[in-house]
């Protein structure tokens, strides 16, 4: 049995007086690609934002790779050395070139040498296939080629965890192929991740395990082919007719 | 074989004229109304006014001829030109930094330095600038500089170290004079600054800092390499101004003995009683230098506009 990389139990988090996560137990394996889908408020970015504490949990607890989160600033900071993530806007650093944007973290968070931090930069480039863009500035490119030049960035990191939140959203509709190709690369590559994202023909190609969450709360978890074939809850079923008619 | 016909819309046309005319009688009739304006002044300077403009006066407090070495020197106004320079520099770069720290001080999380920036700007903001320059002159720095007898550690050093004194802040024997001057200077503008930079790092987006954050940055190097590069860049256009104004607010000190520019301009001025050749000549100068920085912002702007969005 592979051991858990991510866990979660009794998570808890309030915003004001608004509880947008309750009760969440979840654990993710080595090399599991979750994807969580949900109504928009349901607390899946909440939750995935958690994991490298972009936000705080108020209460349970997270162990991230053997390391549990809590105030101390080395445990956050050794979390997030392992943990990539990729946003719905992209954000990347609009002053610094491709290129540059891809070899800064490495320098500054991985203490690499320029020389290396560029080799392994034009190598994520490449494999995001676009080397030929290093010199320009994000502005100068396409939200598809934004996107994956955000994913070239956290993959030069070498984490052993990704999340991606919602990194189609933004995206035209002739842009989010080529997007959802480059994740579904890294998905056959054996990296672990955890997707937010309603796109649901890409969780049936890719994922291992769907969540479908609901008001701050696990509704659902199972295979792709068990969640989309036969939903348990009504509340799932409700949710993917609504947007399996599309 | 029959060639398929050309779709229009493959072919790209120039656009048909102009949209606008860049020119029309409302053109003529507002330039004919300043044009009028600008003869009717010149007639009354030169008619009712009836001022006998006397140049040749100034030009020898510009520069003179030393009898004794042979040759010409810069005289008062080219030595207060050079005041007047070296406090323009120093004061931008001191204003800047005071103004940096300051702002981020402002952003802080900690109350006191939250606390202690917002007091430094509220104080500085709100009292005339004349007011300020006495009040911090004669109350505060004249009990403070003396002690550091920074006159005798300059009569200490080298010829060669005394040179480069003299170059970059002016006579050994004034030094204090300049010091103060500068100090006043440089708090005085850098509320403003701190104003400027605070708004800067207010308008990065905060999904940036989350970004950095992700990738496992220190908070220092959040700061560092993500927020305050962009911070600075989008408030280029009012820093400009705020140096500007600096270099125009130069001319205070001159209330209290520093020799720069304005000083020596009073000074000819008394010695003449050439009033107007001495002030718009001097205007001309501060002109120049406050354009030739405003123009070196613009293009530090256009450099940086292929980054903005």
């Amino acid at each position: 049995m592979p051991s858990n990389i991510i866990e979660l139990r009794g998570v808890n988090k309030w915003f004001g007086n608004l509880q947008v996560l309750k009760d969440i137990d979840l654990s993710v394996t080595q090399g599991e690609r979750m994807v969580i889908c949900g109504p928009s408020g349901s607390g899946k970015s909440t939750l995935i934002r958690c994991i490298n504490r972009l936000e705080q949990h108020d209460e349970g607890s997270i162990v991230v790779d053997g390391i549990t989160l809590d105030e101390n600033t080395e445990h956050v900071t050794a979390i997030r050395r392992e943990v990539g993530m990729v946003f719905q806007s992209f954000n990347l650093f609009p002053h610094l070139t491709v290129l540059e944007n891809c070899v800064l973290p490495q320098i500054r968070a991985r203490g690499s040498s320029r020389k290396d931090a560029t080799a392994k930069a034009m190598t994520y480039l490449e494999r995001v296939r676009i080397p030929e863009q290093a010199a320009k500035f994000p502005a100068q490119l396409s939200g598809g080629q934004q996107q994956r030049v955000a994913i070239a960035r956290s993959l030069c990191m070498e984490p052993k965890i990704m999340l991606f939140d919602e990194p189609t959203s933004a995206l035209d509709p002739e842009m989010i192929k080529e997007v959802l190709d480059v994740i579904v690369d890294l998905a056959q590559s054996g990296m672990t991740m955890v997707c937010v994202t309603h796109e649901m023909g890409f969780a049936r190609k890719v994922a291992d395990t769907v969540v479908f969450m609901d008001g701050g709360r696990v509704i659902e978890k199972a295979p792709p082919q068990e969640l989309f074939g036969n939903p348990q809850s009504d509340r799932t079923k409700q949710f993917l007719s609504q947007i399996l008619e599309h | 074989m029959a060639q398929a016909p050309k779709l229009t819309s493959d072919v790209t046309r120039a656009r048909p004229g102009p949209r606008r005319r860049p020119w029309g009688w409302f053109d003529f009739v507002l330039l004919a109304a300043v044009a009028c304006f600008c003869v009717y002044l010149a007639w009354r300077t030169n008619v009712v006014f009836k001022y006998n403009w006397e140049w040749s006066t100034l030009w020898p407090f510009v520069f003179r001829f030393d009898t004794e070495a042979g040759k010409w020197v810069p005289n008062l106004i080219i030595e207060g030109l050079l005041t007047t320079l070296r406090l323009a520099i120093w004061g931008i770069l001191l204003a800047g930094i005071i103004g940096t720290l300051m702002g981020l001080a402002r952003n802080s999380q900690r109350l006191l330095l939250r606390l202690i920036s917002g007091l430094y700007v509220m104080l500085i903001r709100n009292i005339p600038p004349v007011v300020f320059v006495f009040v911090f002159v004669f109350f505060i720095a004249s009990q403070i500089m003396p002690k550091l007898a920074l006159g005798d550690v300059v009569a200490g050093m080298s010829s060669t170290g005394q040179w480069w004194v003299h170059v970059f802040f002016g006579s050994p024997k004034l030094i204090d004079n300049f010091l103060l001057g500068l100090l006043c200077l440089s708090i005085f503008s850098g509320a403003y600054v701190t104003e400027i930079v605070r708004a800067g790092l207010e308008s990065v987006p905060r999904s940036q800092i989350e970004a950095g954050d992700s990738l496992g940055f220190s908070r220092l190097d959040v700061m560092r390499f993500v927020v305050l590069p962009q911070a600075l860049r989008n408030v280029l256009p009012p820093m400009a101004g705020q140096f500007i104004q600096l270099i125009k607010d130069s001319s205070l000190v001159s209330l209290v003995s520093i020799q720069e520019l304005t000083f020596m301009a009073q000074d000819v001025q008394v010695t003449t009683q050439r009033v107007f050749e001495v002030f718009v000549f001097v205007g001309v100068i501060y002109f120049v230098i406050c354009f030739a920085l405003s123009r070196l912002f613009a293009s530090l702007e256009q450099r940086y506009a292929q980054a903005n969005r």
